[in-house]
């Protein structure tokens, strides 16, 4: 069997996996990190959506293998120091969730967006998050919630 | 302290905005081994044989199981409302035995120590089959010489309702309009899949489930199995949404418990979405032949509804009932002198239907606010004239309408003059003219929905009239613990609705405690024993009503408790913010103090026990009735068909609100579910009966691209029916926005002679129409 070498929200791993296993379920079954859900088996929901080495990708369509030597990020590494990244705090802020399940995905694919485009439009926010269906809150609150995400992370880039 | 009305941000929120989350396909146990179904290819078939022997050969297959190895312990899933007298429900193994009877059916099963070699295994199993024809169309089905989907026919059941006099009404009638209107099947799509965890220590059970029901569950799955009661423990750990979904006691779950039970061993299913998309239950799935009589001014004389309802296969938890609970509700706001509801349940070999949010609710209100809209175009009226000449004004309430039920209070006036001004109504009619005047290729319409609903499932002796298997209380507890915080006990089961937050800011006003002082306990059989569970928008009218009774009596405990140490009567104390104090004088005791005084019991009066905590059950005296009314706009592409929502305006009257975020986010996706019904969604079977929207590539549900901001406001008329006026929100959304969005399209398109658009409105559909 394939020998990985991955790092995952800041601890290094080495695993033996079978060429078929998907990234999502190492991430779940192998290294516990359940924080990370599984919504669909076609890559429509982005529920699973983690940061492969700095991008967004949806761990379902990614084989382990082809994460080795890679850096991942979960939404369980996020945040920093026991406190919640801004964009987190964002959702909590505007009430952009509901029963939570497309949640860690939804928080990937914002804060993804906002590499290309820090002061995204309400356009721009719902053309970003297209890839991430949420089926509780019309994402009204979602596209509220990602503007002020990008506004409190433009502010945290600005003060010293 | 008045948390009542206040938008606090949620309780729930940090543990799933962090994945620090206990999604049953989460959990673990030692030894755990995984499950798999293979599931039937064919809509309906004789089984012949099913060879499991070399699935159980495969490396890490621990057992294999045909229907016919479960055959004599799975028992029948069950149907809890028997809706006549005529009703046939068929046996429903959750295994098949010798009958298949929609695709997706599960016919055997693989344990494997891993979900990766269970499913290899399933390529394993041998199963032969004998075709039998599907059975797909309803009008088909009831045909004389169509294949049975069973022995005794494809009827379910059929019920008759009639107020007043029909004939009459119809009789010379100067107006009528006969319209025949198709809710298509949908697929729920609750995001987090359908997961089942159960385990044994030999003599008790244990199952974890995405579940909204686990109390229900509990007690179905030993009627179902034969387990004593007192042996099942049911969890629902977090839950990832529900709609309805999971409103039900499946197959899955009762075989899980029994593999367990078999095996000795904890074993895990979770489902595929595609396997979902299959065999979760679906919704809606009627043919509505609507007729309804009015005089020349507009005002209704009488409506008739004839409903053929697809049960899908088999009866389910509540299939039969979902098409009667609009049975009351087809006259929605409007006045009449007769009314008549029909229904004929039907099977098909198809996924069976059942609850799916709004449940029957959205089915009736898109029937009777379709066709407000065809009477006023009939007499060329504006619709929300003609609406207005027909509905309960305010000054009216309570109303008992024509079919049965009182409102107890609304104000459909206030509602629609709000909504009016936000939309800007005239001027989008305006608009709307010039468009037309021009002859703009992108034509603009305007969609009306005043719609109400009965919610708060309910009053148990209306649900006993209704012939249905359960009451519809709901039960909570609070505990004060010694150190003066506050442990809340609700039989409510919350996957997404806020219940943690709503229920401590309820408890948090009634005992004057601090809102961070207080914890919710919910879901687990063995934490919270007694329930009734969540769904039909009911959780707060039923559910939080009985946490605050808790509290009430908590509070007269607490009042003995504090004359004693005061050394006054109980009529001498003052209450307020969590203290009691006798009247005229500074002497006084805290909630927090008497929680503490009444935990080391050193000096209790006569009769008080050495605890300060009580427990209610509430049961309604009658529904609630949320109202409200919905404006669309939609921009009609006349050359591409495509429809686009412009504007969105929804005033809601919910009653009193206890949580106006908690409130708003649930208006914004019911409204969603509901736009989605009207443009996007429909659950498809091709001529020989396999679902064709089995991913979530085929079922569209829709995107943020897809869907407006909404605005939203509300009016606020409290309901009679519970001590805090509260109404139901879950479903108001969803009910409310379907008819609002075809309203629109068709309105858009009318003086093209249009008068219709099958649901899902998709491009193709809106430019066929237009040719």
């Amino acid at each position: 069997m394939p020998r990985i070498a991955v790092t995952v929200d800041g601890v290094k791993y080495e695993e033996e996996v079978e060429p078929r296993l998907l990234l999502v379920h190492l991430l779940r079954e192998r290294l516990g990190k359940t924080g990370t859900p599984v919504g669909c088996d076609t890559s429509n929901c982005g529920a699973c959506t983690v940061m492969l080495d700095g991008k967004s990708v949806k761990s379902c369509s990614v084989l382990a293998v082809q994460a080795d030597g890679c850096d991942i990020v979960t939404i369980e590494g996020l945040g920093a120091n026991g406190s919640m990244h801004p964009m987190q705090q964002a959702f909590h802020e505007e009430h952009a969730l509901q029963c939570g399940y497309c949640t860690p995905g939804m928080v990937m694919a914002a804060i993804d967006l906002l590499r290309d485009n820090p002061d995204p439009s309400e356009d721009a926010i719902r053309e970003g998050l297209e890839g991430n269906l949420c089926r509780c809150t019309g994402y009204c609150n979602i596209v509220r919630a990602v503007r002020r995400g990008a506004q409190e992370m433009g502010q945290a880039v600005r003060t010293p | 302290m008045t948390e009542v009305g206040k938008a606090r941000k949620r309780k729930e929120d940090a543990r799933l905005l962090t994945g620090r989350t206990q999604w049953t396909d989460n959990l673990r146990q030692p030894g755990m081994l995984h499950v798999m179904f293979l599931r039937s290819p064919m809509a309906h078939a004789r089984i012949t044989g099913v060879d499991v022997s070399a699935a159980r050969d495969l490396p890490g297959v621990v057992a294999a199981f045909s229907g016919q190895d479960f055959a004599a312990e799975q028992g029948s899933l069950p149907c809890a409302w028997p809706v006549s007298e005529d009703i046939v429900i068929p046996d429903h193994p959750p295994m098949a035995v010798s009958e298949v009877r929609y695709v997706g059916e599960a016919v055997a099963c693989v344990v494997a120590t891993d979900r990766y070699l269970a499913a290899d295994a399933l390529e394993a199993i041998e199963v032969d089959y004998e075709p039998l024809p599907a059975v797909l169309d309803m009008n088909e089905a009831l045909a004389p010489d169509s294949p049975k989907v069973h022995e005794a026919g494809n009827q379910a059941f059929t019920v008759k309702i009639t107020s007043g006099d029909v004939e009459a009404a119809f009789r010379d009638a100067p107006v009528v309009i006969d319209r025949t209107y198709i809710q298509q099947r949908l697929i729920p799509s609750a995001m987090e899949p359908r997961s089942v965890l159960a385990t044994t220590d030999g003599d008790s059970f244990t199952l974890w489930s995405a579940t909204q029901i686990p109390h229900v569950l509990r007690v179905m799955l030993a009627v179902v199995t034969g387990i004593p009661e007192h042996k099942i423990r049911v969890i629902a750990p977090d839950v990832g949404g529900g709609f309805g979904s999971k409103l039900q006691v499946t197959a899955e779950e009762v075989l899980c418990l029994l593999l367990t039970k078999r095996l000795g061993k904890p074993v895990k299913w979770t489902e595929s979405r595609s396997e979902g998309n299959l065999t979760v239950h679906h919704g809606r799935d009627q043919i509505q032949h609507l007729r309804l009589a009015a005089e020349a001014d507009g005002r209704i004389r009488g409506l008739q509804v004839e409903l053929l309802a697809d049960m899908g296969a088999y009866l389910m938890l509540v299939t039969p009932g979902v098409p009667l609970l609009g049975a009351s509700m087809f006259n929605g706001i409007y006045k009449m002198d007769a009314y008549e509801f029909g229904c004929t349940g039907v099977f098909t070999t198809k996924m069976p239907t059942d609850a799916y949010r709004g449940a029957g609710r959205p089915e009736a209100t898109y029937g009777i606010e379709r066709m407000m809209d065809e009477l006023a175009a009939e007499l060329r009226l504006d619709p929300l004239e003609v609406r207005r000449r027909n509905w309960i004004k305010h000054e009216e309430f309570p109303f008992t309408t024509i079919s049965g039920l009182t409102y107890d209070s609304g104000n459909y006036e206030a509602a629609t003059d709000k909504a009016m001004a936000l939309f800007g109504y005239d001027k989008l009619r305006a608009e709307q003219a010039d468009r037309r005047d021009r002859g703009d290729p992108v034509q603009l319409g305007i969609g009306v929905s005043t719609f109400t609903e009965m919610c708060g499932l309910a009053p148990s002796r209306m649900l006993g009239a209704a012939n249905y298997g359960a009451g519809g209380w709901e039960h909570g507890s609070v505990r004060m613990l010694p150190t003066g915080k506050v442990e809340v006990v609700t039989g409510s089961s919350p996957h997404g609705q806020g219940h943690v937050t709503a229920w401590s800011q309820i408890t948090s006003d009634a005992l004057g405690v601090p809102f961070e002082d207080i914890t919710v306990l919910h879901g687990d059989t063995a934490i919270a024993p007694r329930g009734m569970d969540t769904y039909g928008s009911r959780s707060l009218t039923v559910g939080g009503i009985a946490v605050l009774k808790a509290c009430d009596k908590v509070k007269d405990k607490a009042r003995k408790l504090a004359s004693h140490m005061l050394e006054c009567s109980p009529d001498d104390l003052d209450f307020a913010e969590g203290v009691f104090k006798v009247k005229g004088t500074d002497s006084q005791k805290s909630i927090q103090e008497l929680a503490y005084a009444a935990f080391t019991a050193h000096d209790l009066p006569e009769g008080v026990e050495a605890r300060l905590d009580s427990d209610a059950t509430f049961d309604p005296e009658n529904y609630s009735f949320p109202h409200g009314t919905h404006l669309c706009a939609v921009e009609v592409d006349t050359e591409t068909g495509m429809a686009k929502i412009r504007s969105y305006v929804a005033v809601d009257d919910v009653g009193k609100v206890v949580n106006p975020l908690i409130v708003e986010g649930q208006i914004h996706g019911g409204i969603a579910q509901g736009v989605a019904q009207a443009l996007y969604e429909e659950a498809v079977y091709d001529a020989e009966g396999n679902l064709l929207t089995t991913t979530m590539a085929d079922y569209l549900l829709p995107t943020a691209m897809d869907l407006p901001d909404f605005v939203t406001d509300r009016t606020e008329t409290p309901a009679t029916s519970n001590p805090l006026g509260a109404k139901g929100v879950g479903e108001a959304g969803t009910i409310a926005s379907t008819p609002a969005v075809v309203n629109a399209i068709v309105d858009a398109l009318r003086p093209r002679g249009v008068h219709d658009i099958q649901m899902p409105c998709t491009p193709e559909r809106i430019w066929r129409a237009l040719r």
